[in-house]
């Protein structure tokens, strides 16, 4: 007899799905790894003010926040009611943009996309613009001139 | 010919290929995109040049002081409203009145702010700008190209943007810049 016979009756064996959940656990795991949820914590009270020519902010990547505006009321005891600059997760100063700034163009590993990285101001409606102007100055220096001022739709 | 047996598929996978699908969904969709007004900032220099020779006719001075009151080409106005028309006005005067613009090319628009200005009210009268000019583009646009603005290819708009171009100079008059 050939060790090789070929006409025997045979039934496709089924396939064990038993490792699918494996696979699907695997992926689950994979985009909650590199999802980001970040929406960092407010430490600032920002209500943006109005506008009616707002352009959506496209290519979250290149966007970097800056939030100014009065701290919220945890942490009015240790930083006072005057509006503060907040970059990432902390309070800052003005002298800390382009530090940030520097960060930001780091996370962007393209270099051909930095000249289309715009700063999201998040600031609040009632700040005045003495701490907007250091901002933007520090901005121009640094050469990071894309600016968005983040405004609520009132024509909707 | 041996007859196979045709096996069955095993539908006990649907469930997980759905729950990946909702989780694939539920990862991409972005829930709200922020919406902002577009400003592109002046190149920083060490020392503000020196006022530049512009007619004076072609500036349109649009000045707000720390109460938020608004000082348009030297006249008080109280709507903020309001400059959107005044700047449509300035800017396609083309020669008509002497005290307006030559033409929308030679049109530049000085903004100036106290340090003591809301942000919302500067905000309002910055978007009140661009409103003046993006209806202009579309007016032109539609003139042009029978679209709106909105809709043109970047060479066309390019083109519109070129016969008016939006020229907003903030606080250092010189540095004319061209917003995107």
């Amino acid at each position: 007899m050939s060790k090789f016979n070929k006409k025997g009756k045979k039934e496709a064996p089924g396939i064990t799905t038993a490792s699918l959940p494996d696979i699907v656990f695997m992926l689950l795991c994979f985009f909650m790894v590199v999802t980001k949820m970040r929406d960092s914590e407010l430490l600032v009270k920002v209500t943006v003010p109005n506008a009616t020519q707002l352009q959506k902010l496209e290519k979250k990547t290149l966007v970097s926040h800056i939030f100014i505006g009065p701290p919220t009321k945890k942490y009015q005891a240790t930083m006072g009611t005057a509006p503060r600059i907040q970059l990432n997760d902390q309070f800052a100063t003005v002298e800390k943009i382009p530090e940030f700034i520097a960060n930001e163009k780091f996370k962007v590993k393209n270099q051909k996309k930095h000249s289309q990285m715009t700063a999201a101001m998040r600031i609040d409606k009632d700040v005045k613009m003495g701490i907007v102007t250091d901002v933007k100055t520090e901005l121009r220096k640094v050469n990071f001139r894309k600016v968005s001022y983040l405004a609520t739709d009132i024509t909707k | 010919m041996a007859q196979r047996k045709i096996p069955e598929i095993n539908a006990g996978s649907m469930a997980d290929i759905a729950f990946l699908l909702l989780i694939f969904f539920l990862v991409t969709t972005t829930i709200q995109t922020d919406t902002g007004l577009n400003v592109l900032l002046p190149p920083y220099v060490e020392v503000p040049p020196e006022a530049d020779k512009v007619n004076r006719r072609n500036v349109f001075d649009v000045k707000i002081n720390g109460r938020d009151e608004l000082l348009i080409r030297g006249e008080q106005v109280a709507d903020v409203y309001s400059i959107k028309e005044k700047a449509r006005a300035f800017i396609m005067n083309n020669g008509r009145d002497p005290n307006s613009s030559d033409s929308p090319k030679f049109a530049v628009i000085s903004l100036m702010n106290d340090n003591a200005t809301s942000v919302a009210t500067y905000v309002a009268v910055y978007d009140q700008l661009k409103a003046a000019y993006n209806e202009l583009w579309n007016e032109s646009a539609q003139a042009k190209y029978g679209r709106n603005y909105e809709d043109l290819t970047k060479e066309e708009r390019q083109d519109v943007r070129k016969e008016i171009p939006l020229v907003i100079s903030e606080a250092e008059p010189t540095n004319f810049e061209t917003a995107p």
